[in-house]
Parts: C-alpha cells; sequence; structure tokens
C-alpha cells in the first residue's frame, strides 16, 4: 500500500510539474492543484499507513493499544487540504482578471502590451 | 502576552471589515492597529531582553502536543520591526490610496499581512509556520493583484505562482520531516534530529528546506520573480512586501540552521555560501543595468540578501550577530526606500529615471530625507549600512573566510555604484523639463523621516544594537535556552 500511495504521490508531482510548464494559464492552475494533492498524499503516507485501527482507547484498557493510526498527519493534511482549495479558488479567480484584463491565456503574452 | 503581536493585528482587521468604507475611519484603524502591534511587540522585546527565552502554550496543551509560541531576542526584535514598518505604512495610507482599493479592504489585508508575518517569527512548530506562510501570502496576493495594467496582472500572476511551488516543497518536506521524526515542534526537533542525522534523510530535508525558504527569501537561482514582481503595486504595499517578506524567507532560514542543520556536512553550508554569493554579485550587477528607480531597488534588495544569508553561512557567534544586525538595518532601510520611490511617483508620475532628477533642486526637504536610506543601503560611513557591512567583513575574516570577505568589499562597491548613481541620476542631475506634478503629501514626508531617524538611531546606537543581536546570536547558537524554554514549558 505504502509503495502504491508513494507511486501515485510521485505521478501527481511529475504530471503537475509538467502541466506547470505550459504556457496555458489553466493547465497551470490544474498543474498547481495537482502538485499540492500530491503532497497531500505524501503526507498521509509518510506519517505511516494503518488501516481500520482509530486512535481510541479500547474499553477496559487504560491507553492505547499499537498498532494505532496516527491522526496528527491527518489533521495536517485536513489542514492542507483547506489551504491548498483556497489557494487553488483564488488563482483561478485571479487567472480570470489575467483573462479579462489581458484578453489572453498564454502567459508569455500577458506581459506584453501590445 | 505572546499572542499580542498577532491578537492585535487580528482585531484590527476585523474591525477594519465591519467599520465603514469611508477613508478617515479605515486609516484612523489601521493607524491604532499598527500602533499598538508596535507597542505590544515592545512589550514583548522588554520581557524576553530581561527574563530570556518566552513560551507560550496555546490552550496549556504540553510542547511537542500542542500549539507553541516562542519569542527568544531574534524572534522578539524582528516582531518589533514590523511594527515599525506596520506603521510607516499605515501613515503613508493618509496621503491617500486608491479609493477601489481601499473600498476592497486594503486597510484590513495589510494587518493580516502583519499579523501573518508577526506569527511567523514568534510560532514555534514548523506546520504552524507553514500556515502563517500562507495567512502572509494569501493577503500579500490580494494586494498584489487588486491591480489594473496588464503588466501588474502578469507581476502578480508570477509571484502567486512562484510562492506556491515554494509551499508545496515546504510541505513536502514537513512531510517527510514528520515521517522520519513524528514530530514537527521546533524544539523537539532540535532534540531528536541527531537521531535521524545518520538515515540520509536529513540531508533531503535539509536541501528541501534550503529550496523552499530560498525561494521565500529571494536566493540565487530562485529570485528572477522578486524583481519581475515588485516594482508594479504601489509603493506602500511595495514597502510592506520589500521590508518584510523576504525576511520571513531569511529568519526560517536562520531558524533551521542554529536549530537543526547546525552540525550539517559542510557541504550545506558550501552550498548556501555559493548561492549568496552568487545572490549578491548577481542582484548588484542586474541593479547597475536598471534605468527604473524601484527595479534597482529590487536587485538591489535581492542582492543584501545575499549579505544576511552569506554571513549566516559563516556560522560563527560574530557573523551571525552581523547578520542579524543586517536584517534589522535592511528591514528599515528598503522600506524607506520604497516609500521614497512612493514620493517620486507622485511627484512625477514615473520611477523611470529619465523622468526623475532636479529633486535636489524642486524638493530640498524630501531630498535631504532621501539622503539617509539611500546612503546607508551604499554602506557610507557612518550610516547604519557600513557599520552592518563593516560587521559582516569583520565576521568572514576572524573566520578565515578571506574570499567571502573579498566578495562582501566588492559587492559593497557595486552597491555604492549603484546607489550613487541612482542618487545623482534622480535627485542630482539636471532633470527632466517635466515640473513636480503634485506636493510629496505630509504623511509621505513623515513616514520617510521616521523610518530615516530609526536608521540615525540604529547608527548611533550601534554599540547597544551590536551587543543585543550578539546575545541573539549566542541564543541561537546555544539552542539549550530554547529548547529548555519550550519543553519545560513554564506558563
Amino acid at each position: 500500500m505504502e509503495a502504491l500511495l508513494a507511486l501515485a504521490s510521485g505521478v501527481l508531482y511529475a504530471a503537475g510539474i509538467y502541466l506547470m510548464l505550459r504556457r496555458r494559464l489553466a493547465q497551470l492552475i490544474i498543474g498547481l492543484g495537482l502538485l499540492s494533492n500530491g503532497t497531500n498524499l505524501l503526507i498521509v503516507t509518510a506519517g505511516g499507513l494503518t488501516r481500520a485501527r482509530p486512535p481510541v482507547v479500547p474499553e477496559g484498557a487504560a491507553t492505547l493499544v499499537q498498532p494505532y493510526a496516527d491522526p496528527v498527519p491527518q489533521a495536517l493534511v485536513l489542514t492542507a487540504i483547506v489551504i491548498g482549495f483556497g489557494l487553488t479558488a483564488f488563482s483561478l479567480v485571479l487567472a480570470h482578471r489575467v483573462h479579462t484584463t489581458a484578453g489572453t491565456d498564454d502567459i508569455d503574452d500577458v506581459g506584453r502590451e501590445r | 502576552m505572546l499572542v499580542l503581536p498577532i491578537l492585535v493585528p487580528l482585531t484590527a482587521a476585523a474591525v477594519l471589515m465591519l467599520a465603514p468604507k469611508r477613508a478617515a475611519p479605515q486609516r484612523w484603524i489601521s493607524l491604532a492597529g499598527s500602533v499598538l502591534l508596535l507597542a505590544s511587540a515592545v512589550l514583548v522585546f522588554l520581557r524576553v531582553n530581561e527574563a530570556g527565552v518566552q513560551v507560550l502554550q496555546i490552550s496549556r496543551w504540553p510542547a511537542p502536543f500542542g500549539i507553541t509560541l516562542v519569542a527568544d531576542l531574534l524572534a522578539a526584535v524582528l516582531v518589533v520591526a514590523v511594527g515599525v514598518v506596520g506603521t510607516a505604512i499605515s501613515v503613508v495610507a493618509f496621503s491617500g490610496v486608491d479609493p477601489r482599493r481601499e473600498a476592497f479592504g486594503y486597510h484590513s489585508l495589510l494587518q493580516i499581512l502583519l499579523m501573518g508575518v508577526g506569527g511567523a517569527f514568534l510560532t514555534g512548530d514548523f506546520f504552524n509556520l507553514y500556515v502563517w506562510f500562507e495567512v502572509m501570502l494569501v493577503a500579500s496576493f490580494v494586494l498584489m493583484a487588486l491591480n489594473r495594467t496588464r503588466a501588474q496582472m502578469d507581476a502578480a500572476f508570477k509571484y502567486v505562482t512562484i510562492n506556491l511551488i515554494a509551499s508545496s516543497i515546504f510541505l513536502t518536506a514537513l512531510g517527510l520531516l514528520y515521517g522520519a521524526t513524528g514530530t514537527l515542534n521546533m524544539a523537539e526537533l532540535a532534540r531528536v534530529w541527531p537521531t535521524i542525522s545518520t538515515s540520509g534523510v536529513d540531508t533531503v530535508l535539509a536541501v528541501l528546506f534550503l529550496i523552499a525558504f530560498s525561494i521565500k527569501a529571494g536566493l540565487f537561482p530562485l529570485f528572477f520573480w522578486l524583481p519581475a514582481s515588485y516594482h508594479t503595486p504601489p509603493a506602500a504595499i511595495g514597502a510592506a512586501f520589500a521590508g518584510l517578506l523576504t525576511k520571513v524567507g531569511v529568519y526560517a532560514l536562520i531558524r533551521v540552521f542554529t536549530l537543526l542543520f547546525h552540525s550539517a556536512s559542510p557541504a550545506l553550508f558550501a552550498l548556501l555560501l555559493a548561492m549568496s554569493a552568487a545572490t549578491m554579485v548577481i542582484g548588484l550587477v542586474a541593479s547597475l543595468n536598471e534605468r527604473d528607480f524601484r527595479r534597482v531597488l529590487s536587485f538591489n534588495l535581492v542582492g543584501h540578501i545575499g549579505y544576511i544569508t552569506a554571513s549566516l553561512s559563516l556560522f560563527t557567534p560574530a557573523a551571525l550577530a552581523a547578520a542579524i544586525f543586517y536584517v534589522l538595518h535592511h528591514i528599515v532601510v528598503i522600506t524607506n526606500l520604497y516609500l521614497v520611490s512612493g514620493v517620486l511617483l507622485r511627484l512625477r508620475r514615473t520611477t523611470d529615471m529619465a523622468g526623475l532628477g532636479g529633486m535636489y533642486r524642486d524638493q530640498p526637504l524630501f531630498s535631504a530625507l532621501a539622503m539617509v536610506p539611500i546612503f546607508s543601503l551604499a554602506g557610507v560611513p557612518p550610516l547604519s549600512g557600513f557599520l552592518g557591512k563593516l560587521a559582516i567583513l569583520e565576521g568572514a575574516f576572524a573566520a578565515k573566510a578571506y574570499w567571502t570577505g573579498g566578495l562582501v568589499l566588492m559587492v559593497g562597491l557595486l552597491t555604492l555604484l549603484s546607489m550613487g548613481r541612482t542618487w545623482a541620476a534622480s535627485f542630482w542631475g539636471p532633470g527632466a523639463e517635466a515640473r513636480d506634478l503634485a506636493a510629496p503629501g505630509t504623511p509621505y514626508l513623515v513616514a520617510i523621516a521616521a523610518l530615516s531617524l530609526v536608521t540615525m538611531a540604529m547608527t548611533i546606537g550601534a554599540g547597544p544594537l551590536f551587543e543585543l543581536t550578539s546575545r541573539a546570536a549566542q541564543q541561537l547558537l546555544q539552542r539549550d535556552e530554547y529548547v529548555r524554554a519550550v519543553l519545560e514549558g513554564t506558563r
């Protein structure tokens, strides 16, 4: 499972970077989204994968029993997802503004005055 | 008390969003927020200066588990600098802000920016550092993107993209760091870092951190976004960005190097030194090629970040103390110079040197005030820039880093050339036919005069200030006090 998720995360990074090297605004933003999702997947994977063992103290026991899923990476990734969502939404609006101001979605043309 | 420099701008931002969207109330509330921020920062500083590292565990969750705020001398003195810059920017707003910007929440965004920077300096947890980075960036994105022209949109998009990439790299490093150590608390990490130094993970992490923070700080080869974007927003916003945002990257570099990478392989320090050297040389040489006042400043900003990180890479107490002194000097001076560019924009509607000149003849008072930051940045004795460079030079020679010292001297000469040329072209030169279109505006002059006074104070009080930065450097290099204060959390 770790290997699969690590691979998936790597593919997301690669696809994200590939898309960011394109000149279209939309592709750039999709690339940023993929990159942030690749990061999220990496945080979960690096934090350790434990299936079906919530970090809850079982009845009768005084402490947690190993193995249990570490809640911290999940909390981190939740925060990162929310931040990533907000930033993607912002860059979409910004791209829309760029498009209405410059009339082009080619990044190289945006700064060039006609 | 430690939470005040975060709480004050947050409250100010909330009040500003609810307050009437007319100019007068917005400006006064913003100014009140900034002044209170400065006051609370001074309080925190005095406390830290007197009683050592201050720690606040939010909701009394003990250290490696909860949210930790820490103020050592470096963080405290930088928060004071945030207050100074914030106050100056709030004062400048009185001479007029684009009404559209003001209606869209210019002042509350500025307060959120100050909160993000203050939070980044005060946090004791790497994940919170990431969150504060994002707070600060989102505020800066919106401030930057409230623009109209194509050049400004282009700059805003570049700025947003590169910063999102840097954040992704930082977050990747955090994910791997948590996987390797099981904690993101800075003090706890300082303790457990040696245990992972055999696995090779530390090298990967160090390089990821170095790349992420170098993008934020603007180090070669990752600085090209900065001169491409900082000259486009209005001068006051540019001043806040130039003064504070890159310094957060520098602060993060100082923090990770002193806390985690102190015994990393010398190759890491050599890499940082090489990047700094290239930043200095390329930044200053490029500034000589520019004909626009604000672009000259952008390249000077980049180049001088190189000074700070070069001094950090030497990693001796004297060099680190010099680096901290230079950070403080640079925050005040570069903010001031961007404000000077704002006055030039008001007077002549351009910052291209072809349209400037004759300033000394037409605006003697403004020119006299502008002389202080220009020649301080240039490193003319006895101003603070000269003292900072001298300290870095002494630090380099004492560390037997003669090449670095030589480079610092050469780049100092280039800075003198760059700023001297700017002074000659913009102020002394015969001047274009263009006459001044407006008055410089009293609020601008007040802010510039105040920042110039701070520079003068840093020059006159250089002795005590050096003593302070030396203690800050000691505290950073000793680590024990910081780690103990956090993990034994007295409060």
